[in-house]
């Protein structure tokens, strides 16, 4: 085989959106040389797409804030399914990481008093959102990139070399997670640029890849999202874990076709903005499920007056979590009362003064002006669910993010499961992304120097990466002509959108489960024309490997769950039932042939179990009223 | 209905591309006809191009939404975002012509190399957290945060570096010279109101002036014009920037600036 560059770190992180950044700044300060891989260029990861804000109880808006209260909301956002303990540190330590950023040149918005600006979101019970405008995720990914830069900077004036102790190797694919003796030795990666292949070795791999909605039709994630963490783990044999729950956020861009699913902020809705249907009416307010009936505005009135006194009102059920508001739309819409491009309305032109509209909300105000001719300090938007992220990923230890059963193998931000339960409440992913990349990189740092002996890359396992990677070139086998890979990935986005999308149907999730064995089949033949060097035919058959994974998880999943629950809706079960709350269906590889890319594409790759979650602390149960508790949990958990 | 009648019905058309294919060996544009619908955006075509009839196309693109700054290229000649930029703002029968930024060196096919950017990022110093407050403590006002936030909008597509003629033609000014987007970057630590610079014996304005090149600005605000943030680059930033640098004297279109201004006060 091919000679193929080796090079040797500390620490590798793999990704380079807001996890993926703080893990890598977290490794470099505990002393270890740390390389940070990512398919795109420094600074553009999805992370830049968050608008809304990152949630932490910092008390600046409402000074009754603290984590106790933000645990609660994430929990019930959830629907208790969250692993109780992430949604406990990520509510404890968010406010310090948002602080932390300020020492770093972050420019939040700012109260009266010159302190941090928080802003209402769905979920959320006070102002909790630290924010920029409606462009938060910019300012972090800046700032965390700015940051490595001054690192940098440090490293330079030490050394002689800017790269000495933390390089950023941008526009460059990890295809396999590589092990010696059980664990994680190295990661076998390419070069977009020049299409060459080379091995970081490294006894600690931090995945930091965020999520899968690129496996989806109509979504908000930009290519990136295919799901590559969520696979290399599974290729290496950690599990994951909930991946039946997706988020469809509720208003993506319905129109013009060739913008559909692009995310429209919930800030929106948080600043007064709300949902009508084609006869005008608030629709929202005949949504409010049972379970949050004491929480929501019952009239609009009292809902218009919470903004000005939240202390003696209820919140509008605008602000409803996004599951409840994504199905609702879905229902307005399946029921005729959709606007003429199949959305429904979200107006803020008659709520607030063009000024401000144009003052708080200014991505929005552009993005529909140039892609849509839509002016919304004037008319209404159009809004329909979209799909936006995955609440499932990698298990991981709650409190050093390591991947279960994968000794230096960790996982954080959306590429991680647990921490968001069944849905995520929206600005809990960027304060996830700062509390988890940096417990990832603190204590994968900690592993690698606990270690008396580093294992090495197998140079057998090194092969069998180039060749799996190099397959394409040569995709005209016996069993067919080559197919061409972007005809594939749009079959299968079709494919997860009508049949394991935002409600669910058994008929059709096992329909989903036969095309995905025949989608796997095809894409062995995925072939490109042309050489390595920048192909993008090549780089989509490499990533088909890692959607089709992930998208039969999904539907697997979603298949064996028997209840509605969050980001997991069930036509043919309708309830949410008690007795699957504390259970968490695993998916690992069935077949370990499949570690070697030789597993018969015909046979399901996934194996299925149900795990049964720990039981929640006593001291965090008792924040909540037991009257609220009976909800969720069954009789036989409340009476231990 | 007949085939031609659903293409109307639908708004679809088909439309002439050409578009740069080639490599740092070199290239030539290539003619594609293509077919467009309704709504849709330049990056649209270029990726149906890939999907039928060029799927090795070399492109650059990330979140199709205006926010990364990735898919930066010269349509027609100007530097625009392919995502950013509507096919209706085109005649139907007029030739769109899609090429790489011109004043990067070139991979593949509409792909370039930045890194010149990337270089010129690691030269300006970074933000000095002030020694005396802690995380938490940080106090500043909106009026005071605006003017740096407005620069902090900078998605780094790169188009004003592209577009700068200080260095667009001129491979021999790269070394001396940050470009409007890293000279922004200095007008925006320097505003920062809790920037510990002065007191860490760094002079942001005379570093820009003496390390990063503003000397060679003349402020023809064409970066200004390709900004997609609309970022006011050359009001906002290095104006400000040239007028606070401190050897005023070296700088003829500061004092002339300053000359007209307070004649019309």
């Amino acid at each position: 085989m091919a000679h193929v560059d080796r090079q040797t770190w500390d620490v590798v992180v793999v990704g380079a959106g807001g996890a993926g950044l703080r893990a890598a700044i977290e490794a470099r300060e505990a002393g270890m040389r740390t390389a940070v891989i990512c398919k795109s260029l420094f600074g553009k990861a999805h992370t830049v797409m968050a608008e809304g804000g990152i949630a932490a109880s910092m008390g600046n808006a409402n000074e009754h804030d603290n984590w106790q209260v933000h645990f609660r909301d994430t929990m019930r956002g959830g629907k208790f399914l969250n692993h109780w303990r992430m949604a406990e540190l990520h509510a404890r330590e968010a406010p310090d990481r948002v602080w932390e950023l300020e020492t770093w040149g972050a420019l939040f918005d700012r109260t009266p008093d010159g302190r941090i600006s928080q802003r209402n979101f769905g979920g959320h019970e006070y102002p909790r959102l630290a924010h920029v405008g409606d462009r938060t995720g910019l300012e972090l990914i800046r700032t965390l990139q700015q940051k490595i830069v001054s690192l940098q900077q440090e490293d330079e004036r030490v050394s002689g070399s800017y790269e000495e102790g933390l390089k950023v190797f941008q526009e460059c694919t990890v295809t396999r997670v590589l092990k010696a003796d059980g664990k994680v030795c190295g990661v076998f990666c390419y070069d977009r640029e020049s299409g060459r292949f080379f091995v970081l070795e490294a006894p600690a791999v931090v995945l930091a890849t965020g999520g899968i909605g690129k496996s989806f039709k109509v979504t908000s994630n930009s290519w990136e999202y295919t799901g590559d963490g969520h696979a290399l783990a599974l290729l290496a044999g950690a599990p994951l874990i909930n991946m039946e729950f997706v988020q469809f956020h509720p208003t993506g861009m319905v129109w013009p076709p060739s913008v559909k699913g692009i995310l429209v902020t919930e800030s929106v809705r948080g600043d007064g903005g709300v949902l009508r249907n084609t006869d005008g009416k608030r629709f929202m307010f005949d949504y409010i499920p049972d379970v949050f009936k004491e929480k929501y505005a019952q009239t609009e009135a009292e809902g218009d007056r919470w903004y000005e006194d939240p202390e003696h009102n209820r919140r509008p059920p605008e602000l409803l979590p996004r599951d409840e508001v994504a199905r609702a739309i879905n229902a307005e819409v399946k029921a005729g009362r959709g606007s003429p491009h199949g959305g429904v309305f979200l107006d803020v032109s008659t709520r607030m003064p063009a000024e401000v509209i144009k003052r708080r909300l200014p991505s929005m105000h552009h993005q529909f002006k140039e892609l849509a001719d839509v002016d919304i300090t004037a008319e209404p938007m159009e809004v329909g669910p979209t799909c936006h992220y995955v609440m499932g990923g990698v298990e991981v230890d709650p409190d050093t993010a390591a991947a279960t059963g994968v000794p230096g193998l960790f996982a954080a931000g959306e590429v991680a499961g647990g921490m968001h339960g069944s849905n995520r409440l929206g600005g809990n992913s960027l304060s996830d992304l700062l509390v988890f990349g940096r417990r990832a990189g603190l204590y994968a740092a900690e592993y690698v120097s606990g270690l008396r002996a580093r294992p090495a890359p197998e140079p057998r396992e090194i092969d069998a990466a180039e060749a799996e990677a190099l397959r394409p070139f040569s995709a005209e086998d016996g069993r067919g002509p080559a197919e061409n890979p972007y005809t594939l990935h749009q079959e299968l986005q079709q494919s997860m959108n009508d049949l394991v999308g935002i409600i669910r149907r058994e008929g059709e999730m096992a329909e989903a489960l036969d095309r995905l064995t025949k989608l796997r089949a095809r894409a062995r033949r995925a072939g490109v024309e042309g050489h390595r060097q920048y192909n993008p035919g090549w780089h989509l058959s490499l990533d088909l490997r890692n959607m089709l994974l992930v998208s039969e998880c999904v539907a697997r999943a979603a298949l064996e769950r028997t209840e509605s629950r969050g980001g997991h809706t069930r036509d043919d079960h309708p309830q949410m039932d008690r007795h699957w709350r504390n259970v968490n269906l695993v998916c690992e590889l069935a077949d370990y042939r499949a570690e070697q890319g030789e597993a018969d594409p015909v046979l399901g790759q996934i194996r299925l179990s149900r795990r049964e979650t720990p039981p929640i602390r006593r001291d965090l149960l008792e924040l909540f009223d037991k009257d609220e508790l009976v909800k969720y949990l069954t009789d036989e958990e409340l009476s231990r | 209905m007949s085939e031609l009648q659903a293409e109307q019905r639908s708004g679809a058309y088909q439309a002439h591309f050409r578009v740069w294919r080639g490599d740092a060996d070199g290239g030539a544009l290539r003619d594609f006809e293509v077919e467009v619908h309704e709504g849709e955006v330049v990056l649209d075509i270029i990726h149906r191009l890939q999907a039928t009839q060029a799927p090795d196309l070399a492109v650059r693109w990330n979140c199709k939404a205006g926010k990364c700054g990735s898919c930066s290229a010269e349509i027609n000649g100007r530097p625009r975002l392919m995502c950013m930029t509507r096919m209706s703002v085109f005649g139907r029968a007029e030739t769109i012509t899609v090429t790489p930024m011109r004043t990067f060196p070139v991979l593949r096919d509409l792909v370039t190399d930045v890194s010149f950017n990337y270089t010129k990022a690691r030269e300006v110093p970074a933000f000095m957290p002030p020694a005396e407050l802690g995380p938490g403590e940080y106090r500043m006002k909106q009026e005071d945060v605006n003017r740096s936030q407005e620069f902090r909008k900078c998605i780094e597509c790169f188009l004003c570096q592209n577009t700068c003629h200080v260095v667009r033609d001129h491979e021999e000014n790269k070394g001396a010279f940050a470009g409007p987007r890293f000279l922004m970057r200095i007008a925006e630590l320097d505003m920062h109101p809790l920037d510990a610079a002065p007191a860490g014996g760094v002079d942001r304005k005379r570093t820009a002036q003496d390390e990063h090149g503003l000397g060679y600005c003349n402020i023809t605000k064409c970066c200004t014009e390709v900004c997609p943030e609309n970022i006011k680059i050359t009001d906002n930033a290095l104006i400000p920037l040239k007028e606070r640098a401190a050897d005023r004297k070296y700088d003829p279109l500061v004092w002339l600036g300053n000359k007209i201004r307070r004649r019309t006060e």
